[in-house]
């Protein structure tokens, strides 16, 4: 950086420059904004009780969120699998005995395959991912990995990139994803999905291959993400 | 790369302008049917729609409330896993922010993912100024890019162009950008969306610092989201080693469950699907994954200037769908180019001049780019009344010009009336003058409203104005109060 780059930077900033001249002003700001009387008294009661590091915050009256009705088991699978089929994803389902070889047909046309670290499951061929730079990850043809979380309403998956899943440029680089759902993984909508994710943990929802519709609003499947995306929920 | 809206002119001249070319409203119209079709299918799907609006609309509304709370909890969580927080009181502040850390890490070129907030701030200019490169990686935003091109839209800036005109473009080009387009482009969209994944990807292998913006920021857990279609924007997220996200300080949510409603209303109002392809969150830095440099720019702008407006606060709840401008019939013939910002539309008619305060003429002029139908508000998945705050900002205005020199013809024309209105026999002269030209123009008049009454036809002076877009009835020759000490109030008829 230049010096005089260098001092106009820290102009902007404090010394470990993060600009605290500007954050008193901007919550300063702030205050005097929401100084009216309604909003004043409004604040008064929800911050009576300060909130415990990590818990949600004191809650002036809210209203409830509308759920969706609640799906039976058997229900709530198809409607995943339907719901993943119409964003142009292939689906299957099969039988946990069965999963082995249906991972090994998803991949069969593939030249490089790569799977997650702690994938329990073996295909011949396929490299775990140790590392690889992005590079290397664009000439692997496809990865497998399992999921954290799926979403029947939406046919979303979410990835929490725990074992079995990567860190999370082996699941995006590559141009295939086969991604394999315990039934037991699938919840009704988001909100339940909310609640099994840990929030400290880096997230990936996944609602079909990468699509873009910003040529005159049409809807393309495939642009920078895996253009193929086949989910094989277990179960 | 060169293009702002500074110095567009108000909204009458710039619409008037954008109405001549058929291209355009051809395009628009297209684009706009197609997008309103496909939300109306997905919202209504879910059960309760409204509930959940209610429920999105509350939880913007109490993270607003207490602000403050919520940014030094976000401020605490973020800086408790390992991300830096930055502070910036305008624009300049923050693009001084951003382009300090580019230098500092000695970058020539950074990667963009589509974020409002970097072109509200105009981040580009100010990276390109300092010799840094600038990548939009978004389909939409590199079609404005190249095209040396102002985005018309919130969530497809190129939704002026079509795809003739996006084919020219990337073959005229990318080719000065980096990679070519293929020599053989059709104007297929999908062809044109592999010229974009090849181009980019390049520049996705080699990126070691890239800026977003985010969709929310939850106070609770130090969470940013960004929601996106493409994969662009985890690649951004992703791939390089320092990321820099500038984040409006409205974004904040307070918690975790919070993202539910927003979750679930922002795709389906948005592109009208029952989810995006991608929505990445992060917090702070993952050791062994993605970025290990974080930063986070929290920027006003004007955000505190609107939370003081206590009618036009409610606008800080937007999450950038976009559904109020597919649905706005004044948009949907202008486009968003008219209004002179990277917020159009009816939220931006409304946002601007709240951010900006009143007193610059194209500013003042937005709050009166509407013919108050009030279908935004329908559409609206945070429920902002924006027809009311319309209407209050337009109040605003007119009291902005109160201490005048010159009145303005209405203030006038307000004046004329309410002297005619105050005294009964003043009214009465007002009603017999009335009366006599309802007469005269009744007789001249060529054309009959709908309804069957004559027309006055147009104005002269000033109100030439008024009439050129507007039918003006003649005046009735009798008024009601004539009427009724002829008639004994309708009895002797």
């Amino acid at each position: 950086m230049s010096e005089a780059r260098g001092a106009e930077f820290a102009k902007w900033s404090n010394e470990d420059g993060t600009g605290a001249g500007a954050r008193g002003e901007i919550l300063g700001r702030v205050r005097a904004a929401l100084s009216d009387k309604g909003y004043a008294a409004q604040r008064a009661t929800a911050a009576s009780a300060a909130p415990a590091p990590g818990a949600p915050s004191p809650t002036p009256a809210q209203p409830a969120v509308p759920r969706r009705s609640p799906l039976s088991g058997s229900e709530r699978l198809e409607l995943f699998a339907e719901r993943v089929a119409d964003y142009r994803a292939i689906v299957e389902r099969c039988a946990a005995a069965g999963l082995e070889e249906a991972v090994r047909r998803a991949v069969a046309l593939a030249d490089s395959v790569l799977v997650a670290p702690g994938l329990p499951l073996d295909i011949p061929g396929a490299r775990v991912d140790d590392g690889l730079t992005a590079s290397a990850l664009d000439i692997v043809d496809a990865v497998v990995t399992t999921a954290a979380v799926a979403i029947a309403e939406t046919g979303t998956i979410v990835l929490d990139h725990g074992s079995g899943q990567g860190r999370r440029a082996i699941t995006l680089v590559p141009d295939r994803h086969v991604c394999i759902v315990r039934a037991d993984q699938v919840v009704d909508d988001v909100p339940d999905a909310l609640e099994r994710l840990d929030p400290r943990r880096p997230l990936t929802w996944i609602s079909g291959p990468s699509a873009t519709s910003d040529i005159e609003l049409t809807r393309v499947e495939g642009v920078h993400g895996p253009r193929h995306l086949h989910v094989i929920l277990v179960g | 790369m060169t293009h702002t809206f500074v110095g567009m002119p108000p909204f009458p001249a710039a619409a008037r302008e954008a109405l001549a070319n058929t291209q355009l409203r051809h395009n628009l119209a297209h684009a706009t049917a197609v997008i309103r079709a496909k939300r109306a299918a997905v919202v209504g799907e879910v059960e309760d729609w409204e509930g959940l609006r209610r429920a999105g609309a509350a939880a913007k509304e109490r993270a607003l409330l207490d602000l403050e709370t919520n940014l030094l909890r976000l401020e605490e969580e973020l800086t408790s896993r390992g991300a830096t927080v930055h502070w910036a009181r305008d624009a300049e502040e923050a693009n001084a922010i951003v382009v300090g850390l580019a230098q500092r890490h000695g970058v020539d070129e950074v990667v963009k993912v589509k974020s409002m907030v970097t072109q509200e701030i105009g981040l580009n200019d100010a990276l390109v100024d300092a010799g840094i490169l600038p990548w939009e990686t978004d389909l939409a935003e590199l079609i404005v890019q190249l095209g040396d091109d102002l985005p018309s839209h919130i969530l497809v800036p190129a939704i002026h162009r079509n795809r003739a005109e996006i084919r020219e473009i990337f073959l005229r080009q990318m080719a000065q950008a980096g990679r070519p387009a293929p020599a053989l482009l059709t104007d297929e969209p999908a062809a044109l969306a592999e010229a974009a994944r090849l181009h980019l990807r390049e520049k996705f292998m080699r990126a070691s610092f890239a800026v977003s913006g985010a969709n929310f920021a939850v106070a609770q857990t130090g969470t940013l989201v960004v929601v996106e279609s493409e994969g662009n924007g985890r690649m951004c997220l992703t791939l390089p080693e320092v990321l820099v996200s500038v984040v409006g300080i409205e974004k904040v949510v307070a918690d975790w469950s919070d993202l539910d409603p927003l979750l679930r209303l922002l795709p389906r109002s948005s592109t009208g699907e029952r989810m995006n392809p991608y929505t990445s969150m992060w917090s702070g830095v993952t050791p062994g994954d993605g970025p290990q440099e974080v930063h986070v720019v929290l920027l006003d702008n004007g955000r505190t200037r609107a939370l003081a407006d206590e009618v036009g606060r409610q606008a800080l709840r937007c999450i950038r769908c976009s559904a109020c401008l597919n649905t706005c019939p004044v948009y949907e013939r202008t486009g968003g180019h008219a209004y002179g910002s990277v917020y159009p539309g009816p939220i931006g008619a409304i946002l601007n001049p709240l951010m900006r305060g009143p007193g610059d003429p194209q500013t003042d002029s937005l709050p009166y780019a509407s013919s108050l139908c009030g279908a935004c508000f329908e559409v609206c998945p945070v429920r902002i009344d924006i027809p009311e705050v319309l209407v209050h900002l337009r109040s605003r205005v007119v009291d902005g010009h109160r201490g005048d020199r010159l009145p303005t013809p209405e203030a006038v024309a307000m004046r004329a009336a309410s002297w005619a209105f105050a005294d009964a026999s003043r009214l009465g002269l007002v009603e017999r003058a009335s009366g006599l030209s309802g007469t005269v123009l009744g007789r001249l008049s060529r054309s009959v409203l709908p309804g069957g009454r004559a027309s006055a036809g147009r104005l002269a002076g000033p109100a030439t104005a008024w009439t050129g877009a507007r039918d003006l009835p003649a005046p009735p020759r009798e008024s009601f109060r004539q009427w009724w000490a002829r008639t004994d109030g309708g009895r002797d008829e």
